[in-house]
Parts: structure tokens; sequence; C-alpha cells
């Protein structure tokens, strides 16, 4: 039976659901079609997927010089003193 | 009135050992763990098992607080991050962290097994980084200002760039976490808090919704528009200004 079409505004709106996982398996098999004959949609997941894939590992950030030691030492007027 | 706190958890603990520690005296293969954790700080992230954890979290609350910074020594940095992502300066952010911290300290014993100690911080901290950022009369314009206010209409990606696949190299450049962080920063408030807590510090649905007491279905719809908004923000960039060569990133614009 084939998968009833879905318009790229419906797929938008769960784009980010799929990227999670959790939209229903309907759903997920309709968008999975959506994709394979889409490119800019395609283009939105994938760029999605990057975004999170760039700030997920947290290499975006520094954190900055002498924060642990800064860090220890006021847990330690606190805890110690 | 966190001092106040504080000061009463330093004279609880300060009585003797607490039901917690009988507890883990009476416990055996825990006693065995607890002789084992000896790791310096540094090391901990790679090899503390959650029985060391919650091992040190009791003995912590029993009065051994010199060991807290071994506690919290692996999460650091994730609380640092999750801080600056939302207040995007790096003094408001060390200050919040170690007040996230100090928080976390005063309240250990409050701390219930149900989530895991890491998300537990993190939520502490997102939420002093909130209290932090309500009393910046910055934000406060933002807010009023209204620009994402209406969370019930379609929000349509600005841009269709094809990106597929990011080079290695340009992961390391200087631009890129610029821009990230910029990207962050350009996103309203209530997508900020969505965004850093799912994506950059990966709680879940539900801890995000209960740490910002919002429902799951809108912690979605935010993170979708978050999301978006950081996509339509990095993708051009990536498109043109970060691309490696001449045409290494094809543009798919139809409007």
């Amino acid at each position: 039976m084939p998968t009833i079409e879905i318009s790229c505004v419906e797929v938008w709106r769960e784009v980010s659901n799929y990227i999670d996982e959790v939209v229903d398996p309907t759903l997920r098999e309709r968008m999975q079609e959506h994709f394979k004959g889409c490119e800019h949609c395609s283009a939105v997941l994938d760029g999605m997927r990057n975004v999170v894939r760039l700030v997920g590992d947290g290499q975006a950030f520094e954190v900055p010089a002498g924060f642990s030691d800064r860090l220890k030492k006021r847990l330690e007027e606190k805890a110690g003193g | 009135m966190e001092s106040h706190v504080l000061l009463a958890c330093l004279k609880t603990s300060d009585r003797g050992p607490s039901d917690s520690l009988e507890r883990v005296q009476g416990h055996s293969r825990i006693r065995e763990v607890r002789l084992s954790v000896t790791t310096s700080p540094t090391e901990s992230r790679a090899t503390r098992t959650l029985d060391q954890e919650i091992t040190l979290i009791e003995r912590v609350c029993a009065g051994e607080q010199q060991l807290f910074y071994e506690l919290i020594s692996p999460y650091e940095r994730s609380v640092y991050v999750a801080v600056f992502s939302l207040l995007q300066n790096e003094a408001d952010a060390e200050e919040v962290a170690q007040e996230a911290f100090l928080k976390a300290f005063s309240h250990l014993k409050a701390f219930r097994r149900e989530s895991k100690f890491s998300t537990w911080l993190i939520q502490i901290a997102v939420n002093e980084a909130r209290m932090k950022r309500r009393k910046d009369r910055k934000f406060l314009y933002e807010s009023i200002d209204g620009r994402h206010q209406n969370e019930e209409g379609d929000y349509f990606p600005k841009d269709f760039a094809d990106w597929r696949e990011i080079p290695s190299e340009t992961l390391q450049r200087t631009e890129l976490r610029q821009a990230l962080q910029r990207a962050i920063a350009s996103l309203d408030p209530t997508y900020q808090d969505v965004f850093v807590m799912r994506d950059i510090q990966h709680l879940s649905i539900t801890e995000t919704a209960e740490t910002l007491q919002i429902t799951e279905a809108l912690v979605k719809t935010r993170l979708l528009r978050a999301r978006l908004r950081m996509r339509d923000a990095l993708a051009p960039g990536f498109d043109g200004a970060w691309s490696i060569g001449d045409g290494h990133w094809k543009k798919v614009r139809p409007w």
C-alpha cells in the first residue's frame, strides 16, 4: 500500500521530532518518502542534523583559563572554611 | 538567603554521620567501592561508576565536604557551557556557574536519585542562569520586543542551502565557534532555554519540560523553532563564508 503523501509544511513542523525519533511510525514512513523526493526538505533535515551535531559535542565553547582553580578555591572557602 | 541555606547544611553535617552514611557503612559492596574512590578529579570522568558517584554524594552529605569538588569536577565544563550559552558573557557565566555549584552543595541532601546527578546539576545551573537573565535589563527588552511571540503559527525555513556535510577542518575554526555562539545568542530566551537543555546538554524532553515547568509539547515546538532558526543562521555561512573552495556548497533557494 503506498504511503499517503505529506506536504513540505507538514514535514517542517515535524522535522525536529523526526530527528529526535519521537514521531509515530506511520508519520516517520511518510516523511522518509517525502525526503527521498524533496531536496528542499532534505536540505532542511540535513542542516538541522548538522546544527544538532555541531553544538552537541560541546566544542563550540571554551571554558576560561583558570576556571577550575577559581571554582575549587570558592568551594573550599565554603566547604572547608 | 543562600548563605543561610548553606550554613544550615554545614551545621547539619557537623552533627555527625547521617542516615545515608550509616546505610553506606552497613553495605559491604558499596564500602568496597568507597575504598576504590581514589582517582583524581581529572581521571574520575572516565573511570567513575554510578556507584562511586553515589558513594561520593553520601560521603559529602555525611560531612566530608572537601570531596565535593571531586564529585562535581567531571561536570564543571557542562555546567559552565550551559550557563554561558544562556548568558553569553564569560564573567557572568563564571559567577553564575560557581553559584550553581554552591547551590548544589547546599542542597545536595535534596538530590533524589530518580535523575542522574549530572542532570540535576544542569537543571540547577539553567535555573540560576535564567534568574540572572531575568534580572538583566537587556533581556527584558528582548522579551517585550515580541519578535517571536507567536508560537502557534508555522515557522518557515528561510534558506534551503544544501548543507550535507561539514568538512572536519571547518569544525576547528574559531569563526565557526563564534558563529555558533552568535546564533545561539540570537535566539529568543525561551528558545535558548530549550535548545541549550536539549541539544547542548542532552537532557530528555521530559527533564527539559520539568525544569522549565512547561509542557512536553511546548518543549518540542520551541525546539523545532530553535533548530530551524539555528539552521537558518548557520547555513548561509556554510554556503558561502566558510566554504572550503568555490562552488563547494550548492545553493538551493526556491524563493
